[in-house]
């Protein structure tokens, strides 16, 4: 597998590297004339209804670049990958040149006889077949279809080992973790001959360690002239891998830069339209009471002799890797599991929770890593949802819900959060996001509680909402609430909490302050384990 | 600052009264004169009570995305143990007013037992994680075996006349199971729409690890939505037993399904998580008026069975077309409308 120098050293990369003499807001569609071109999409525009998701969007792709759709949730940048894909065909007016071939619209078919695959967020495997089943689903389908298990498995083999991916053949798909399922869907598409692939946020449930296998994967692509398109809001991993990055809002194209002009700062401008700077949290909020002590905690297999003590109105930072155990340890502050030893203390006092619930009449809440199945009942009403932690506050007369009590909690808590909402009474998964997040913060602020636990609290957010939550947890923080942040992210914990504790391999490993390190320190310390 | 939905958005909640209208019309036009009449409604409302209650016992599993395949079990098991505590210790000759203590201890007992019944279903698929419907289907077996060698498979028969008058009396003109079932479906809507319980319900329906996440018991949720599951049951037996005169562990099993049958069509969600009790009363109206009028029609019962499971069909085919076709019709209509305003 080729390593990042490697990439780094060959010649026609650090060629594109260069800037383009293009000026910033124009299209990069004056590559010259060496390049080869795998798409070319002209004035491509969707509507649903009458809202338009893209208006009048070119985009053009060479062979084995690598280009970044950036875009805040809902701006259009899966639309447009779904136009690519053939999922959705634009309005008249639209032209698509690929293959050679000028289309006005693709078919999902035309799209893969074409090269084109895409390796969605769900990745789309069956999760009860094997890996090499998976892996070769579609080579089966070749001819009539007789199933050849040996033809399948030697293709599936010669596919890991070409990429050096270390998965059992035999593995069902439903045992691997996240990232080696989107190995088996990367494997999958270069069965089926890939020239241009897709990949919709794929960085988003993966460590920092799988993300760094991943870029590698894709250099190696590029490698092979495959072209990558990668569909992504999260901004970081963008910019270490792309050749151009084309960036979206409101379904207008706002411009394609090359990605080594981009900093950070530079594309979070461009995406929301606006100068964000992260407020770094200065003011002091924490006071000398002790709210939450937790002592020589451990349970087997998950954390062990893990103590640390909250201050009220404290922001502490949880900071270590997924699978570290940062989340198991929240759960059983969080009285859903129970330690096998330790004792933990609320407000000076010793407490063991039998069940969520006493910790929730404790004053310790919880709120979620995981929104689409654990943080929100997904199908349910937005009003229903933000309620749902405080049903008994509502009860009127003969203890049935007064529905005008929670008519105006409702109003009043979208308000407060500032949740972009139509009618609450429509399920929540018809909001994006952040909107989602803040209902989510909502349910849980409503319960008062003393500690608040945010584990990874703006996963699948765009950068505008993350801001307004930030500004949340300050406000929290000097309402005399103790937050503890749980996230893997440095510039989350950084710019946001008092202190940081780092957590790895289940236990503390160290404590940092914002004001005594710097944050490329800091993040020195996170990655390195 | 609740954006009014259009009226259009509201039309296919309208589906199901536009159906009983319908068979309404239909029969009355073609049986002018003996369809709408008194003695028509009477026998209607003297029968549609027992397939109602236990609809209402199937409701609430129903919503949480559970099963329960025990009600009609529970119910004559329950229905069996009464008449047999009413027909031993009642004398012939007994008063209302000893009748009446009987009758009450009669059903207190029945209740425990169903609650019981239900404790234990609700414990399996709480705590043992044991899916409602094959929990539910080793208590049917179960309960089955145990009625049928208690009793040899014999009914139980002569009730007092306190009991016959809940199965076949009338209080000022409206017949007693009606008054029954109807002041049980009142109270099962206002369990589900109005009280913590029932949103409870509605949550773990769609998703119940979520629910307990946000600090919510749900398996005392699941515990309560079973026993009150088998508390209707106990109702449903006592009417059973009512209109009949006897109890016999038999009773009603082709009853089992059509509940189902009445629940999706009154609109739930067979993935649970939505559905309402006015939407099941209202099927449970449809499909008793077309059982009805066909029997009136001189039609076989089969067929008119037949026709249930036509306007089942029929019923989710609208459905069907109305989350293809209209429902985003109405929503590019509407989209425009804003594009023109703006």
């Amino acid at each position: 597998m080729t390593t990042p120098e490697s990439a780094v050293a060959d010649p026609n990369l650090t060629a594109r590297h260069e800037p383009r003499p293009d000026a910033p807001g124009q299209t990069a569609a004056a590559a010259s004339p060496t390049r080869e071109s795998i798409i070319s999409l002209k004035s491509v525009s969707k509507r649903f209804g009458g809202n338009y998701a893209l208006k009048d969007v070119d985009l053009e792709l060479e062979r084995g670049e690598v280009h970044c759709l950036c875009g805040a949730n809902g701006c259009g940048k899966s639309t447009l990958a779904k136009v690519i894909s053939g999922a959705y065909q634009p309005d008249r007016g639209a032209s698509i040149r690929i293959g050679g071939q000028e289309h006005s619209e693709l078919t999902p078919q035309e799209s893969r006889a074409y090269g084109v695959q895409v390796i969605y967020q769900d990745l789309a495997l069956f999760p009860n077949l094997t890996v090499y089943e998976n892996i070769a689903f579609e080579y089966n389908l070749e001819g009539i279809g007789y199933y050849r298990k040996k033809r399948l498995r030697n293709k599936a083999k010669e596919i890991l080992q070409e990429l050096q991916f270390d998965i059992d053949l035999d593995d069902r798909v439903e045992e691997l973790s996240i990232a080696q399922r989107q190995q088996v869907a990367i494997c999958r598409a270069l069965v089926a001959d890939a020239k241009l692939v897709i990949m919709d946020e794929p960085t988003a449930s993966l460590t920092r360690v799988e993300v760094n296998h991943l870029l590698d994967t894709v250099r190696y692509l590029k490698g092979k002239g495959i072209a990558i398109i990668f569909v992504n809001h999260r901004l970081d991993e963008v910019l270490e891998v792309s050749d151009r990055v084309t960036v979206i809002r409101d379904g207008v194209k706002v411009g394609t830069y090359p990605a080594k002009e981009m900093d950070k700062a530079k594309l979070t401008e461009l995406i929301t339209g606006r100068q964000i700077e992260f407020l770094k949290k200065t003011d002091r909020t924490a006071t000398d009471k002790t709210v939450l002590e937790v002592r020589e905690f451990t349970r087997k297999n998950q954390y062990h002799n893990v103590n640390f003590t909250l201050k009220e109105g404290e922001v502490l930072g949880i900071c270590g890797l997924l699978g570290s155990g940062r989340t198991k340890l929240a759960l059983s502050i969080f009285g859903m599991t129970r330690p096998d030893s330790g004792h933990m203390f609320v407000g000076g006092k010793p407490v063991t929770f039998k069940s969520q619930m006493d910790a929730i009449k404790a004053g310790v809440s919880y709120l979620s890593e995981d929104r689409l199945t654990l943080g929100l009942v997904q199908q349910q009403s937005v009003g229903d949802n933000m309620v749902l932690t405080v049903l008994d506050r509502l009860a009127g007369s003969f203890h049935l819900i007064d529905r005008r009590k929670r008519r105006s909690m409702v109003d009043e808590w979208v308000k407060r959060m500032d949740v972009k909402v139509a009618n609450t009474d429509n399920p929540i998964s018809t909001l994006s996001g952040g909107n989602q997040q803040k209902v989510a913060l909502a349910k849980w602020i409503l319960t008062n509680p003393k500690i608040l636990i945010l584990d990874s609290p703006t996963v699948g957010v765009d950068v505008g909402a993350k801001n307004s939550i930030y500004r949340l947890i300050h406000q929290l923080a000097a309402d005399k609430i103790a937050v503890i942040i749980i996230s893997d992210e440095v510039p989350e914990v950084y710019y946001n909490c008092d202190r940081i504790l780092h957590f790895r391999q289940g236990t503390v490993a160290g404590e940092y302050f914002p004001d005594r390190i710097s944050e490329h320190e800091f993040a020195e310390v996170i990655e390195n384990g | 600052m609740q954006p009014k939905d259009s009226i259009l958005m509201k039309v296919p909640a309208l589906g199901l009264p536009a159906l009983l209208l319908g068979t309404l019309l239909f029969f009355s036009m073609l049986m002018p004169g003996k369809f709408l009449s008194a003695s028509t409604f009477e026998s209607m409302a003297f029968q549609m009570p027992e397939l109602g209650l236990l609809t209402l016992a199937m409701f609430l599993p129903f919503v949480s995305a559970g099963f329960n395949l025990a009600i009609i079990v529970t119910a004559n098991l329950c229905s069996l143990l009464m008449a047999w505590m009413w027909v031993t210790f009642i004398p012939v000759d007994a008063g209302i007013a000893l009748q009446l203590i009987w009758l009450v201890i009669g059903f207190a007992s029945a209740c425990v037992i169903a609650l019981v019944i239900g404790g234990g279903i609700g414990a399996m698929v709480a705590y043992a994680g044991v899916h409602p419907t094959l929990t539910t289907l080793g208590v049917m077996t179960l309960i089955k075996g145990i009625g049928i060698a208690v009793t040899g498979g014999r009914p139980i028969r002569g009730m007092p006349p306190l009991i016959q008058f809940i199965g076949n009396g009338t209080v000022l003109g409206v017949p007693m199971p009606l008054v029954v079932f109807l002041v049980a479906a009142i109270i099962t809507a206002v369990l589900l729409g109005r009280t913590q319980l029932g949103k409870h319900v509605y949550m773990s329906g769609s998703n119940i690890n979520a629910t307990y996440y946000s600090g919510v018991d749900t398996h005392k949720v699941l515990i309560a939505i079973y026993m009150y599951s088998s508390l209707m049951c106990v109702v449903a037996g006592l009417v059973m037993t009512a209109r009949f005169n006897s109890a016999n562990m038999g009773y009603g099993d082709s009853y089992l399904l059509l509940t189902v049958l009445a629940i999706i069509m009154g609109g739930a969600d067979p993935n649970g998580g939505f559905g309402k009790v006015w939407g099941a009363v209202l099927a449970l109206l449809v499909l008793q008026i077309i059982s009805t009028g066909l029997n009136l029609y001189g039609v076989s019962p089969h067929i008119s069975l037949a026709m249930w499971g036509v306007v089942l069909i029929f019923t989710l085919a609208i459905k069907y077309c109305n989350r293809r076709w209209y429902i985003p019709w109405v929503q590019r209509r509407q989209a425009e409308r804003r594009v023109a305003v703006a």
